[in-house]
């Protein structure tokens, strides 16, 4: 059964509707991408997902929980990892004092401090920064931060909002190396919004194609990445 | 030189006041960007709850704890039952909103204790501790005032929740992606704005003496005080309020008299507005594009 299942999701701002009809899903342990332009509605569909955007229609299932109409607090406190678009970053904390807000709803003190010590591994300029105020990261460092403090949650399922975006392709390839890491080694589900469709398509075992809030294709990663309008419009080759 | 002494320790001793009520309205606007015009009279409120407590025959500082955790949980179910309910409202809803509840906390605590003027004792003894300069009121204010100032540091630096509140300040958004119950976290400022004022409420009533109007003018020199230590900055707010208690002081001994004391705040509020609108201490904002 899938991790999280999303069935005729409908919804959108005010009075317009920006998806439509769109379902998907993530498998336990698996990744899972959703590709489109500017404006196709990926970070829509991530909000909807966290209670953030009006749902109109459609079921969203979070292992046995249904999301739809929850408050936002309470769909994190189920074990859903968001990062957002603009990393969320609290800019006048520290990086540590980011990491502990990120652990906030956990109880088990070493299980926190393992974590602290986890994320530190797989972002060793995040612990040399520690106390430095996270206003002073550079972008590259406030996206790892932004990750780390969605880990601090010890997620099911990692929400990710085009985590490449504005970096330099070293710090991408950086952060989607350790995505694969955190997704082998804790076995996290990873749902990854991205631009960077051949990055995207390499991590992930399935994919959809978002176009004006609709799915317009899906399947595995490795087909998608192969078809031809895919490999023209996104791929660039 | 002994006379100017006097003003300026005095100053210090109102500074100290007005700094706590800056610091409670620097408290709610850092998470919500409101500016709780109501401070003041519910720190009035809360020091007739103290009065009609010690009046009873409760002792000074068991009836101040009390006034402390009453102040609190009012201050808490004002946010959740009203402010709640017009958080998204536009600015001049909200200002009427504040000012409502200010005229009828100010009318209500009229009709319950009337407007008779009443004595409010102080905790400290009558014969000066300190020297000539400073009578013990004036150096026990300052000292409860530190003693404030320094929990609040410890509450908001090393307690998660202290953690919490501050993100919820910074980015609500993001804190309720990790989690945190940014209702009761607003909720919570509420309450504790609430208690720091009921504490200026009960150190300011002795020396100005109780009755429903003792805040106007406090809450004046507090806003003043907030505004020009930068209105998001908790310590610009602290020693807004040292600085605007000793001017006002030394302006009304020397310069302007007593009866225009009261315009001297009104005029730094304008000026800080005019020249200086993030106050001294307080960030302007650079939002990246």
């Amino acid at each position: 059964m899938a991790l999280l299942e999303v069935t005729g999701l409908t919804g959108g701002y005010g009075v317009t509707d920006v998806l439509h009809d769109v379902s998907f899903s993530v498998e336990q342990g698996g990744i899972t991408t959703i590709l489109g332009a500017n404006g196709a509605g990926k970070t829509s569909v991530l909000r909807a997902l966290c209670g953030m955007l009006r749902v109109s229609g459609g079921t969203i299932q979070f292992a046995s929980d249904k999301l739809n109409g929850r408050a936002t607090e309470s769909i994190v406190r189920l074990g859903i990892g968001h990062v957002p678009d603009g990393r969320g970053t609290f800019l006048n904390l520290t990086t540590e004092e980011n990491l502990r807000v990120g652990a906030m709803t956990r109880k088990d003190k070493a299980g926190i401090s393992e974590d602290f010590k986890r994320v530190y591994g797989y972002f060793p300029r995040l612990q040399e920064r520690r106390h430095q105020q996270a206003g002073t990261l550079s972008g590259g460092e406030q996206q790892m931060l932004a990750i780390s403090r969605a880990l601090m949650l010890r997620p099911r399922l990692l929400l990710l909002d085009e985590p490449s975006f504005g970096l330099a392709p070293l710090v991408v390839q950086d952060i989607f190396r350790i995505m694969r890491t955190i997704n082998d080694e804790q076995k996290v589900a990873i749902l990854l919004v991205e631009q960077n469709a051949s990055l995207a398509l390499e991590l992930a075992d399935s994919a959809y194609l978002l176009e004006t809030g609709r799915v317009v294709m899906s399947g595995p990663a490795r087909e998608l990445r192969e078809a031809e309008s895919v490999r023209r419009s996104y791929l660039g080759y | 030189m002994e006379a100017f002494l006097h003003q300026v320790f005095s100053g210090l001793a109102n500074g100290a006041i007005y700094a706590s009520l800056a610091l409670a309205l620097v408290m709610i606007y850092q998470s919500t960007h409101h500016i709780n015009f109501a401070q003041g009279e519910m720190a009035m409120f809360s020091t007739y709850l103290a009065w009609a407590m010690i009046n009873a025959g409760i002792p000074y500082w068991m009836a101040f704890a009390l006034t402390v955790i009453a102040s609190f949980f009012i201050g808490l179910t004002i946010e959740r039952v009203i402010v709640r309910r017009v958080a998204d409202a536009p600015v001049l809803t909200l200002v009427v909103v504040f000012i409502a509840l200010l005229v009828i906390l100010n009318s209500i605590t009229g009709w319950i204790f009337t407007y008779t003027i009443k004595v409010f004792p102080s905790p400290f003894p009558e014969q000066p501790l300190f020297g000539p300069y400073v009578s013990s009121h004036e150096a026990g204010v300052v000292g409860v005032s530190l003693i404030v100032l320094l929990l609040l540091f410890l509450f908001f630096r090393f307690t998660s929740l202290g953690l919490a509140m501050r993100a919820t300040a910074e980015n609500a958004v993001s804190s309720r992606l990790s989690g945190i119950r940014v209702g009761w976290m607003l909720a919570l400022g509420w309450g504790l704005a609430a208690s720091i004022g009921a504490i200026a409420g009960m150190m300011v009533a002795p020396i100005v003496y109780l009755d429903p109007n003792m805040m106007s003018g406090i809450l004046l020199y507090g806003i003043a005080a907030a505004l020009m230590g930068g209105i998001d900055n908790p310590f610009g707010a602290v020693v807004g309020g040292l600085i605007v208690g000793v001017l006002e002081n030394l302006m009304g001994a020397y310069v302007v008299g007593t009866e225009l004391k009261l315009t001297v705040a009104l005029m730094l509020i304008i000026g800080v507005l005019i020249f200086k609108p993030t106050g001294l201490f307080g960030r302007s904002f650079v939002t990246r594009v």
